[in-house]
């Protein structure tokens, strides 16, 4: 690894058009709807069938202030992750880059890097920009504040997560090396999946949910363990984090040994 | 072991795709200096064994090195080989300019080296242009700046005259040829022969996998067919007697009847025809030998290993 491959990495992914536009799409839905959600809730704060958000404000203020736009803007991270490797390949762009680098686990870990940084300051600063402008308009009903219990550390699980699901994605996408493909796994087992096994009854299956990779990860962003969870936050962010790492470790594994 | 940099040897390079046998314990030196032009039918094998001469592709057997090492072993690989594979080999989205920064910023080249290729190629009004947008003949002329970006002593082209007009042929031949004189190892694959004929110094032929020639191109022309001689004589009738009764073979040429003058024959070479001319007192007022074309004789070598079919000698 050296500092050539993280700056030839860093010139990939700032010069195509795909990695501006998905990092914009992201920024803008995700404070874009959850700015469009806290008002819809301040205004109609005094009617009655707004009640259970007043509770949900009270007992969980993070997963109310991040579930709707960040639920939303992740797919725009999911999409972004697949297609930062999965590019190289339906181009064909991976034979210059291999040509160029021929150990291929280096050129995949400073991939990798570029990636993660780059996820983690524009995750960062949407994530605490979702915070404190909801957090603004609501101020007048309910007043939430970074010192209140789990609230930080939610903010903080919030960009953790979105930089770890960059990488989850990112592994998909050189495990299948087909764009399309690639992002329907992903988007597949962020919006479809949870909610199929969700409606399995029985504790088997709720265990199996509550270890669903991004079941488990987005527990670190809820500023309290609600009932229903079956890991504490930062178990769930450690399952998550274990299924980026093993998926990492295959996605490596046979980028090694497949003919690109 | 110290051995020129330039030198690449292929040994017993086998690929397998499926169970289909891609490349065939094949076995090679291409040498510095000079370009060596790696012929065959579509199908043969060549960019496969360009593949895996650079590593993108793993051999089931054999090994491939340059100067000594294999390709992935290689500290700056753009350095030591500059390789023109397949023309779409980048991101259409990105510009040409990045295209190389990036590539550049791998290898600790400086930026500036990027301006420096395009020029030499001729692309630097559109190097801040996407590639998607080049045309065929500007992706290939991308594709040798990025060969030529680390200045390289050895460089690997797969059919870079594809989509080229007369012109960037002719500019192609000539880069070819300029850096060979340098002493640079050019190993170019073509499949087409006249290509060849003009630019190659040195022919490796492959056909299905196999090697079939390894030789100069004059070498491989001359004994790859049967040679024939072109005979004129007044009295043709009396000499076609003579070489018959010597052991060799006269055909008519094709479109002149029985009583032209003009005898092919294949089977005695030209000094002996003259001598059986000399010897019956006839008058020959032709006595010319003839090469096949490179043409001619790649087809009569790769007859029987042409994958898809036979195509005309046309």
């Amino acid at each position: 690894m050296t500092p050539g491959l993280l700056a030839a990495e860093w010139t990939k992914i700032r010069s195509v058009r795909s990695t501006v536009w998905s990092l914009l799409a992201f920024v803008v839905v995700a404070i874009g709807f959850s700015a469009l959600i806290a008002l819809v809730i301040a205004n109609t704060w005094n009617n009655p069938g707004n009640h259970p958000n007043h509770v949900r404000l009270l007992t969980d203020p993070t997963a109310v202030i991040f579930g709707a736009g960040l639920g939303l803007g992740q797919l725009a991270i999911a999409v972004l992750g697949v297609i930062v490797i999965s590019s190289e390949y339906s181009t064909g762009a991976i034979r210059a880059s291999l040509l160029a680098v021929p150990r291929r686990i280096p050129m995949l870990l400073a991939k990798m890097i570029v990636f993660a940084l780059l996820d983690l300051v524009v995750s960062a600063i949407t994530v605490f920009a979702v915070f404190f402008i909801t957090t603004a308009i609501l101020r007048s009903h309910v007043s939430i504040t970074l010192s209140e219990p789990g609230v930080t550390r939610a903010c903080i699980g919030g960009i953790l997560y979105l930089t770890v699901l960059g990488l989850f994605a990112l592994a998909v996408g050189g495990l299948i090396r087909h764009t399309a493909g690639a992002i329907a796994t992903v988007i597949g087992l962020i919006l479809v999946v949870p909610p199929l096994i969700s409606l399995i009854p029985g504790t088997i299956a709720n265990h199996i949910h509550g270890y669903l990779p991004t079941v488990a990860g987005q527990l670190v962003a809820q500023s309290s363990q609600q009932p229903a969870d079956v890991l504490s936050p930062w178990q769930g962010f450690g399952v998550f984090l274990l299924w980026t790492v093993v998926l990492l470790a295959a996605c490596g594994w046979l980028l090694a040994r497949r003919d690109a | 072991m110290a051995q020129a940099p330039g030198l690449i040897e292929a040994r017993d390079l086998t690929k397998r795709f499926g169970d289909k046998v891609a490349v065939d314990h094949l076995s090679f030196d291409v040498e510095p200096g000079r370009v060596t032009g790696f012929l065959g039918p579509n199908g043969a094998g060549k960019s496969t064994t360009m593949r895996l001469i650079t590593g993108l592709d793993r051999p089931d057997g054999g090994s491939a090195t340059i100067g000594g090492l294999a390709y992935n072993q290689l500290s700056k690989p753009l350095t030591r080989v500059g390789a023109l594979l397949e023309a779409r080999s980048l991101h259409p989205g990105r510009s040409a300019r990045n295209h190389l920064l990036f590539l550049a910023q791998t290898q600790g080249v400086a930026a500036s080296r990027a301006d420096e290729v395009l020029d030499l190629v001729g692309l630097r009004e559109v190097a801040n242009k996407r590639a998607g947008g080049f045309s065929l003949g500007m992706t290939q002329r991308l594709g040798i700046a990025a060969a030529m970006l680390g200045d390289p002593p050895v460089l690997m082209l797969d059919e870079p005259v594809n989509g080229l007009d007369p012109e960037g042929i002719r500019w192609v031949r000539t880069f070819m040829r300029q850096l060979a004189s340098e002493g640079r190892t050019i190993f170019v694959s073509s499949h087409l022969m006249s290509e060849m004929a003009v630019t190659a110094d040195h022919l490796v032929v492959i056909g299905r996998g196999s090697l079939i020639a390894n030789c100069s191109t004059e070498e491989f022309i001359e004994r790859s067919s049967e040679r024939s001689v072109l005979v004129r004589s007044p009295d043709a009738a009396r000499l076609r007697e003579l070489i018959t009764a010597d052991g060799g073979t006269v055909q008519a040429e094709s479109g002149s009847d029985q009583n032209s003058n003009d005898l092919i024959v294949t089977g005695l070479p030209a000094p002996r025809i003259g001598k059986l001319a000399a010897s019956a007192s006839l008058v020959l007022h032709e006595l010319t030998p003839r090469l096949p074309s490179l043409e001619e004789a790649f087809m009569e070598m790769t007859a029987d290993s042409v994958e898809y079919g036979r195509s005309s000698a046309g």
